[in-house]
Parts: C-alpha cells; sequence; structure tokens
C-alpha cells in the first residue's frame, strides 16, 4: 500500500528551474508514467521521489507521511536504473539475493523471496548463471528481479529498457506491464517514448521544461490533449497541424480556410460554436487531426480537400499515405491495399468529430 | 546507379563468423533494406560492400564486374553513418563541396556550385548553407550529411541506420524524406536497420539477417504476410505475432496442451500443409490484427478468455488476453471495444490469415 503526493514541488538547479511547482497524486497500486523529452524535469522528480535529490520547495507525502527530507534509505522504495547495474562476479541468485543479505533475511527466507520473484519474471532458469552470459532482456529482468524480492512500497524505474533493441523494447514493455497486473506495487516510470507511455501506464503525465503539462488516462490524453505540445508528442505517426482562418459566410455559418487553399472547409455546428464563443472568427488557429481520423478518395468528394501523393508507407496491417495540401505533408492512415501512385490527385475528409483546434499564441486547446 | 550481386559472401572475427554465406542481388535503382538485431552481421554486410573490410570468401559484384580487389575509393560508393560524420568548423556549403573538391574528382566550381544548390534544395537546408554544422540541430546535420552523400552520383548509396540517433518525430519525418528522395534520385540504397518500421515503410526489397545468415528476402508484403520462419514472423510487425504451441489433430490445431482449450479448424490449404508436416507438434503464427475480439460466441474459431491487461497504442488498444496461466496472447482491438480488466470475451481466430510452423526447426510449413 503506498500513495505519493506531490505538492508545490520547485527543483533548482543554479539558475535552471529543472520542476516547476509540480503537483501530483499517485494512488495506490497505480502504474504512473513521467513522459516528456530530455530536460523536462521527469528525471529530477523521480529522484526527488526516491530521496536521491531534495527539493527547494514543496511537501513529498508517502501515504500521507511526510517524507520531503527523508533519506533515501528511509523510504522503503526500490530504484531501478536504465543501466544494468549487476555485480558481475556474482551469479544471477547472487545478485537477486543481494539486498535481502545486506538487510540480514535467514537463508530460508531469502530462498522463498527469489525464487517467487524469479517464477514471476520466468528466470527461474537462469539463477546460476553470471551476468555475463545472459541475453540483454534477462539482464534487465535480474536488475527488476532484484528490486522486485525487497517487497518495496514503490517501483521507480528511469528508463530501464532505453537502450534495448527495438523489439527486446516491445517485449519488455508487456513483461512489465504484466508484473505490475501481477504484482500491484505502485509504478512510477519516467521515459522520453510515448510509447511505452501508452501502452504502460495507467495514468500519464506529460512534462515540458519543468512544468506539468497534462495528467490522464492514455485514453483521453490521445484523445483530449490539452495542449499543442502534449498533441505532438503523444502518437505515432503523429498528428497533423494546420493553420486556417475561420471566417462567416453570408449566411452566417463559419468554415475554415486552410493555408492558401480556396475552397472552404465546412464544419458541424459544434465546432462552429467552439470559434465563435473562443473570439476566433478571422484569427488564425490551429487545425489538428491524427493520421486514423482523415479519410482518402481518389475522385472528388463532397466538402474533401485535393491533395497530391507525396509516399506511401507499408507498415503490415496498414499503410501510412503522406499527401501535400497547400504547404503541409499530411499523414493518413489507410488500409493495406490503398497504395496509390506517387503524385497521383488525392481528396482528403476529416472526421470532424475527432478534430482538436488549438489557439496558435497561448497553443491550448480550444476544445 | 548500379546492382550489387553478393555471391556466398562470408566474413569472420576470430571464432565468430559475422556474415555467413549470403547471397543478395541488390537490382538497380532498388532501397534494399538488411533488417536484423544486433550483432546480426548487418553492418559487416555494408562494410564489406564498401570496401572496408574484405572478405574471407565469396565475390562482390557492381553491374556484374568483380570488385573484391577494388579499394573503397575505386568502389563509387557513398556512406551515409548513424553518428554524422560532418566538418564541424566548416559551413554546410564546404561540408557539401567536399566530396567534390576531392583530387580524384577536381570538379570545376560552377559544377559544385550548381550541384551543390541542387542537393540543399532536395533536402531544404538552402538556409542553412552559410551556417557553421556545429550550430546544426541533429536533424539537420543528418540532412546535410545525407547532402554530402548525393551530391556526387556515386554507384552505390550504403546507409548504416542513419536515423537511429534522432527522435521519434523526426525519424517519422525522414522516413518519408528518405524513401522520397530514392524515387526522385533513382539511385540504388543499401540500407541497414535494427528497426522494423523503417525496412517496412522505406525497402523496396528486405533481407532480415540473423547471427550472420540470411533468413529471407522479400517484399515488405512477402516478408509480413509469408514469413519464412518463426524468428522473422516475430521480427517484423508491432504488436509482434503470437505464437502458439499447438498439436495437429486431423483437420484441427488444438491449442493448449493440458486442458485441449482451443481447438481451431483448418482450411482445405492448411489441412493439406498439416497433411504433409512431419512431426504432429507445429506452432501456429497469428498476427494481433487478426483476433477479433467480441462479446458474443462466434461460429467458428472462436475461444473465450479473459482480458488480462490491455496496452494503449493510442489509436487502437492491444488486448492481452488470457485462456489459462499458460495460454496468453495478444489481440488489437479498436478503443470503442471499451475493453476492461477482468471482462470475459472471444477471441475469434482469423484462421484463413494465419501461419503454421514446423515446431522443431521454426520454418514455415510449405506443400
Amino acid at each position: 500500500m503506498a500513495e505519493i503526493v506531490l505538492k508545490n514541488i520547485i527543483k533548482r538547479f543554479a539558475s535552471l528551474v529543472a520542476v516547476n511547482n509540480l503537483n501530483l497524486e499517485i494512488k495506490n497500486k497505480e502504474f504512473v508514467v513521467l513522459l516528456g523529452p530530455s530536460g523536462c524535469g521527469k528525471t529530477t522528480t523521480l529522484r526527488m521521489i526516491s530521496g536521491l535529490e531534495l527539493p527547494d520547495e514543496g511537501q513529498i507525502l508517502l501515504d500521507g507521511e511526510d517524507v520531503t527530507f527523508k533519506r533515501a534509505s528511509q523510504r522503503d522504495i526500490a530504484f531501478v536504473f536504465q543501466l544494468y547495474a549487476l555485480y558481475p562476479q556474482m551469479t544471477v541468485y547472487g545478485n537477486m539475493s543481494f539486498p535481502l543479505r545486506a538487510q540480514g533475511y535467514s537463508k530460508k527466507q531469502i530462498d522463498e523471496e527469489v525464487n517467487r520473484a524469479a517464477e514471476l519474471l520466468k528466470i527461474k532458469h537462469i539463477l546460476n548463471k553470471k551476468p555475463r552470459e545472459l541475453a540483454g532482456g534477462d539482464m534487465q529482468r535480474v536488475a527488476l528481479g532484484r528490486a522486485l524480492v525487497r517487497r518495496p512500497k514503490v517501483f521507480l524505474l528511469d528508463e530501464p529498457i532505453g537502450t534495448l533493441d527495438a523489439k527486446f523494447r516491445e517485449e519488455m514493455r508487456t513483461e512489465l506491464k504484466r508484473l505490475h497486473v501481477d504484482v500491484g506495487a505502485t509504478t512510477v516510470y519516467v521515459t522520453h517514448d510515448q510509447v511505452e507511455a501508452m501502452s504502460m501506464g495507467d495514468k500519464v503525465v506529460v512534462m515540458n521544461k519543468g512544468v506539468l503539462q497534462q495528467v490522464d488516462t492514455p485514453q483521453d490524453i490521445y484523445r483530449y490533449p490539452k495542449n499543442l505540445f502534449v498533441a505532438n508528442f503523444i502518437g505515432s505517426p503523429g498528428m497533423n497541424f494546420m493553420d486556417c482562418i475561420p471566417f462567416k459566410d453570408a449566411n452566417g455559418k463559419v468554415s475554415l480556410k486552410i493555408g492558401n487553399i480556396d475552397k472552404p472547409l465546412l464544419i458541424p455546428d459544434k465546432l462552429q460554436k467552439v470559434i465563435i464563443d473562443k473570439g476566433k472568427v478571422d484569427k488564425v488557429i490551429v487545425f489538428g487531426v491524427r493520421p486514423e481520423d482523415i479519410y482518402i478518395e481518389f475522385k472528388e468528394t463532397n466538402n474533401y480537400l485535393k491533395s497530391k501523393v507525396f509516399i506511401t508507407e507499408t507498415l503490415g496491417s496498414y499503410n501510412i499515405v503522406d499527401v501535400k495540401l497547400d504547404k503541409y505533408t499530411v499523414r493518413v492512415r489507410t488500409l493495406p491495399v490503398v497504395t496509390p501512385d506517387i503524385n497521383a490527385d488525392a481528396y482528403i475528409g476529416f472526421d470532424m468529430d475527432r478534430v482538436s483546434l488549438f489557439d496558435k499564441e497561448t497553443e491550448n486547446s480550444l476544445m | 546507379m548500379a546492382e550489387i550481386k553478393l555471391v556466398s559472401l562470408k566474413k569472420s572475427f576470430g571464432e565468430i563468423t559475422a556474415v555467413n554465406e549470403i547471397d543478395i542481388n541488390v537490382k538497380d535503382k532498388e532501397f534494399f533494406v538488411l533488417l536484423g538485431p544486433t550483432g546480426a552481421g548487418k553492418t559487416t554486410t555494408l562494410r564489406l560492400i564498401a570496401g572496408l573490410e574484405k572478405p574471407d570468401k565469396g565475390d562482390i559484384y557492381f553491374d556484374n564486374v568483380k570488385v573484391n580487389d577494388l579499394g573503397p575509393a575505386m568502389r563509387d560508393v557513398a556512406f551515409v553513418f548513424q553518428y554524422y560524420t560532418l566538418y564541424p568548423h566548416y559551413t554546410v556549403r564546404q561540408n557539401l563541396e567536399f566530396p567534390l573538391k576531392s583530387n580524384l574528382r577536381k570538379t570545376p566550381q560552377d559544377i559544385i556550385d550548381k550541384k551543390v544548390a541542387e542537393v540543399a534544395k532536395i533536402l531544404h537546408v538552402e538556409h542553412l548553407l552559410d551556417r557553421q554544422t556545429i550550430n546544426l540541430s541533429g536533424g539537420e546535420m543528418q540532412r546535410v550529411a545525407i547532402g554530402r552523400a548525393i551530391v556526387r552520383t556515386p554507384k552505390v548509396f550504403l546507409m548504416d541506420e542513419p536515423l537511429s540517433n534522432l527522435d521519434a518525430k523526426l525519424r517519422e519525418e525522414m522516413r518519408t524524406e528518405l524513401a522520397r528522395l530514392h524515387l526522385d534520385l533513382g539511385e540504388t540504397f543499401f540500407y541497414v536497420t535494427h528497426d522494423q518500421i523503417e525496412a517496412m515503410t522505406m525497402g523496396d526489397r528486405i533481407g532480415v539477417l540473423n547471427e550472420g545468415v540470411l533468413l529471407q528476402t522479400g517484399t515488405p508484403d512477402e516478408i509480413y504476410n509469408k514469413p519464412i520462419d518463426t524468428f522473422v514472423a516475430r521480427f517484423v510487425g508491432s504488436p509482434a505475432i503470437n505464437l502458439l504451441d499447438a498439436e495437429i489433430d486431423g483437420k484441427k490445431l488444438i491449442i493448449g496442451k493440458r486442458d485441449r482449450a482451443m481447438q481451431c479448424s483448418l482450411n482445405d490449404y492448411q489441412c493439406k500443409l498439416v497433411g504433409n508436416a512431419k512431426s504432429k507438434s507445429v506452432i501456429l503464427g497469428i498476427r494481433p490484427e487478426d483476433i477479433i475480439v467480441s462479446r458474443e460466441k462466434q461460429e467458428i474459431n472462436s475461444f473465450e478468455c479473459s482480458i488480462y491487461f490491455k496496452q494503449s497504442m493510442g489509436v487502437e488498444d492491444v488486448l492481452n488476453l488470457k485462456v489459462s496461466d499458460e495460454l496468453i496472447f495478444k489481440a488489437v482491438a479498436p478503443t470503442k471495444f471499451n475493453a476492461n480488466i477482468g471482462d470475459k470475451v472471444f477471441a475469434n481466430f482469423m484462421m484463413d490469415r494465419s501461419h503454421i510452423f514446423d515446431y522443431e526447426s521454426g520454418k514455415r510449413l510449405e506443400i
């Protein structure tokens, strides 16, 4: 059982504000991912939770107890670094039992704990091997196992799989998620990889330049990004963005003029209302749409815009067709059978229930 | 412009066979991708083609001319590396001019100017020409590095993971640009990567290499839809294909050794396949997108299971489905399926799209 609360946390390194007034609640048994580019403050936040770094201002509560200035060793949390950090001279068993021996457990207790962890991680067959005999994925499992035997209140993981091959990373994402489902310990995980955040997190915390951008479930962060930064950071291939100007026609209907395209894009009442309410008629705003929310046709279609095929990327279960629309390259997700010729005319339409609009100046969502 | 032919090419370092008698025919103007995990022998193959390594055995032909005894300079290849190898204190223009000013070529200045202008335009670095490369971003540097390769017209472009040090967004952009550049230039590209997405999206054909052995060569479609063995099947595609141990029982495959929980009916073609199988034990390969999840049982190949956990991919969810502790597999479901952990659902195997492999060798069953 462990709940973590961060209140108004500020951390400075000389003149740099690494973490700027962060408020965050991590519930018991939750898998929370801190996500952002390098320098966003995610690792500093993790180190403050662990006790390896002290905040300049604010408070950290662990199960209601103020641990802001408690030492790392007094917090009962396990920290797994990016690097393997195994003792090369010890066997896997030796490595995994090390934290328990250090804490004076009996031989029998140690044996039980190591076997339990090894079972969970499916590494029982390598307990007698030395680290140098292990594959990369197994080394990570052993590093995790060493954290697991202590049954800590909280797991803190700092880009633990960042250095692995793409294929291994995918396997480890599933392993880690599965482990969390089975063990159910509160986990805080740091990464710059949005796929890791989306596929493992119960909750994703997006940070940029020390400032929290959004906290939400993966589904909501994907569907309802609060600003351009989040919209751009989440999703692969990413959301398409186009500058546009909403304008009123003679009947008072609001349509969008995208780039230098003469043909107006008609939008439903709901979006018209957003634009009018936010006072954005005749002002530049940003139109955002994900590749899977764009339809493509190869003949003129009502309220579709004319574009030219730039290239098609095949991914097996789907294709990404890149089209040039005005000055923009727009990515469209299609079925694998859609393989248009380069430079062919393509007409694209948008699922208006799923598009986003952003303020050009503040970059915040208008929705 | 060149055809590249590798014949029984072999290269060892001490006791390690890095490249083990591989045969590849790269057609003129083809974008060929050599794909494999770390240590597969990809980079060694590339260095053999460039003339930076000497093969122990086998021959290398450019346009049917044997080049084994030619040095790197005489082979007329252009190399783009993972790490940008630019001259940091030169401007972008000087870096681009450099290959043309070599004593070997002695290009007149007016031609150099013309070439540099052309290349800068193709790679969108015109505005950077007079900047020192040290002041460029990672993406800009890699563009210049590619520019330096294409400024002269070599016989072959060799690329060694040129995108792997870029961040995810930029990698996506550069992928499309490289694929389009290849079409526009109409030159032969030989590209090495461990990232199956790069291979699938850019390659005209892919060669999958593991432990020095070339396992399969084919178009992205062939590699994805007709993998020659379980390694290729697993390596290509994300989320990875499910590989389930199965037993042949007449016109059915039985999955789940103990409880025989899943009995998959085979189509006529598959019945013929398993009729010829050497052993009763096989591996059923089925991609997560070829398992359709429903709330109600369907007529055929529909199996009850529970949702163990889900991994969000934004556009869709990957469901980890559990039939028993030993029998867990992945299926892709639209986000609107609203999967919850613990839900009882039915997994419908689209057996027509499945693959059957020999249990011992892992090879695809063929008639």
